[in-house]
């Protein structure tokens, strides 16, 4: 159940269905694998259901209570609650800010690798398609982005436009398009000297058909495999941003933020303020990491 | 040859100066720097005045020349915190990063080249799959969150090891050094490490896999049956060829643990240009902001051409005519 809702939309739509189940197989056949595929869906589905399961709403400040600010581990509040990761420094239970920020990471890292996976997948099959002046373009653009650390255009372009959850998502589209790009234009350029292609452009179709019905869908599965390993950069990316105070917002803390949050608490020994929720935050990371490095061994992708 | 040279480095001052254009447009652009400079009790004669003298009256094309000429003469703006040239300001941090980058490299190499070799060489066996999985933890820890873990057991657990500063420093040839004291070695001990992890975790990954693909090849399979010792046909034929690719990963990784080192410095409070460009970015200190990108894209652009140049050299398979698209 966990398995096919977290792997399937990863699995490039592939005509050869033997491959799909030798690689399905492969995969579930590691115990590592298979863990960080349990763990993945765990953690989904403690974000998606978080109202439901969280002990306290940590955006609703009438239900937090001052007084019981920086408890330690399995405190007993004023309101009678335990406490069982500790709170913050404004009385707010960690378990349930872990809970809320791994939605909100999880959402900025999905959002910005489902936008930068259309924006870059476009520019790859337009570049592999039209060649010439545009191919040449593009991939200037291309080199231009990935020549830079992709923390440095993200730090420097939030810095001028502000923090917030939708421009932390355009700044992570626009480091994360470029790669996308390179991927699907080496793939298409190989796709689109086979002999279907030719077929179909002798048979007259539109070029818009060409490119969206046969070059893309045939192209698109080395993209998808690499995306694995993009949201949990992205994710990285997005607590980076916000640790060091351009990402999301007070209001919607992700967890770089509540980790950013427990700093200054740290030297003091408190440490469960920063510690759990990069607990949180590295499990996601890597059970992220490894999937997608399976996929990508698996289906044996370079990129 | 030079043709080729020459037509990278048109293309360089051309990546430059598109840099230039987005970050002039991106940071003065948004927002009115005179909101910043002039306090809110001065008149509007004087306000005016102040203006004119910043050039900000000017249409935009206009103040993008003079920051241009100005640039050019290596005028990048004076601070607006500092009361300073910005760049000076950045030079003057320069040391700090430098010296954490190339510690943090060499530990990197020193330890990532050695288990690398060690997983490749028996690609199935335990310790080799414990490397490789401690690699992917390596990639997965956020700098920022490992750097507080590292502050929190070794710092305030243990009580080893600093938490913050360059601690007492030693001028070489007119420059600060932290490596030459035992004080300054403790507190760049962390940072360095922080620093090193990710970077020790691809060159693991970079050695294993080529000298996995190296033991078969033929030079391997013949030194075998010429009776060399395993040692030697490791240490010499393996090592040699593998240490190529590795050496320019190494070199082209360089430009970016200067941008990581970004974090590591926050976390540490060590005084480097990445400390600095995050505190001018609180400070809506623009000047020390544009000046940093502009030296940063410098760098890197630097870095890419050397080793385009240095590929074209070595390598007769690349192409020098022309096209390179």
């Amino acid at each position: 159940m966990i398995l096919s809702k977290s792997v399937a939309p990863t699995v490039p739509d592939y005509a050869d269905t033997s491959l799909r189940k030798r690689v399905l197989r492969r995969i579930k056949n590691r115990p590592t694998t298979r863990g960080a595929i349990v763990l993945l869906g765990i953690l989904l589905l403690l974000a998606l259901f978080a109202p439901f399961i969280a002990p306290q709403n940590p955006h609703d400040l009438a239900s937090l209570s001052v007084m019981d600010n920086r408890l330690e581990p399995g405190s007993q509040g004023m309101t009678g609650i335990t406490y069982w990761l500790g709170t913050d420094a404004q009385g707010r239970d960690m378990l349930s800010a872990i809970l809320y920020g791994l939605r909100t990471s999880l959402l900025v890292g999905l959002t910005s690798t489902a936008g930068a996976l259309a924006i870059g997948v476009l520019a790859g099959l337009v570049a592999a398609q039209f060649g010439g002046a545009v191919d040449a373009a593009i991939m200037r653009i291309v080199d231009f982005m990935l020549g830079f650390p992709s923390i440095l255009i993200a730090l420097v372009l939030l810095a001028s436009i502000g923090r917030g959850v939708d421009k932390v998502i355009i700044a992570i589209i626009l480091v994360q398009w470029a790669q996308y790009a390179r991927l699907m234009r080496a793939a298409a350029l190989v796709e689109r000297r086979k002999e279907y292609i030719e077929a179909a452009v002798n048979f007259g179709l539109p070029t818009r058909h060409i490119m969206l019905k046969h070059l893309l869908p045939n192209s698109i599965g080395s993209v998808l495999v690499i995306s694995t390993i993009s949201i949990a950069s992205a994710i990285t990316l997005e607590a980076t941003l916000s640790f060091l105070g351009v990402g999301v917002p007070v209001t919607q803390p992700s967890l770089g933020l509540l980790i950013a949050n427990g700093f200054e608490f740290l030297l003091s020994g408190e440490y469960w303020i920063a510690a759990f929720p990069g607990i949180a935050l590295v499990l996601l990371i890597m059970s992220l990491n490894l999937v997608g490095e399976r996929l990508r061994r698996s289906f044996n992708v370079r990129g | 040859m030079t043709a080729y040279i020459l037509q990278r480095l048109i293309q360089s001052v051309l990546v430059l100066l598109a840099v230039s254009i987005v970050v002039f447009l991106a940071v003065y652009g948004i927002g009115d720097p005179i909101e910043l400079l002039v306090p809110p009790q001065v008149s509007a004669a004087e306000r005016a005045a102040m203006i004119r003298r910043l050039g900000l009256d000017l249409p935009v094309w206009q103040q993008y020349l003079s920051f241009l000429g100005s640039a050019l003469k290596g005028d990048l703006g004076t601070s607006f915190v500092h009361g300073v040239p910005a760049l000076g300001l950045i030079l003057a941090r320069l040391p700090a990063t430098f010296e954490l980058v190339l510690l943090a490299m060499s530990v990197a190499a020193f330890i990532g080249v050695p288990l690398g070799l060690l997983a490749g060489l028996n690609p199935e066996s335990r310790p080799s799959r414990a490397i490789m999985a401690g690699t992917i933890l390596g990639f997965s820890l956020p700098s920022f969150w490992k750097g507080m873990m590292l502050i929190l057991l070794f710092s305030v657990f243990l009580g080893w090891l600093p938490t913050a500063g360059r601690g007492e420093t030693v001028f070489i040839l007119g420059v600060p050094t932290s490596l030459l004291t035992l004080d300054g070695l403790r507190h760049i001990a962390l940072p360095a490490l922080n620093l090193a992890i990710p970077n020790m975790a691809l060159m693991i990954r970079l050695v294993a896999a080529g000298t996995t693909e190296a033991m078969t090849q033929d030079y391997v399979k013949y030194a075998r049956a010429k009776g060399v010792r395993r040692r030697r046909i490791v240490g010499r034929h393996v090592l040699r060829n593998i240490l190529i690719p590795v050496v320019t990963v190494a070199g082209m990784e360089f430009g970016s643990l200067v941008a990581f080192s970004t974090i590591t410095e926050t976390v540490f409070a060590w005084p480097g240009m990445g400390k600095l460009l995050i505190d001018s970015i609180y400070h809506l200190d623009r000047p020390v902001v544009v000046a940093y990108v502009m030296l940063a894209t410098l760098l890197f652009v630097a870095v890419n051409f050397f080793v385009d140049v240095l590929y074209a050299a070595l390598d007769p398979r690349v192409k020098l005519t022309g096209d390179m698209a």
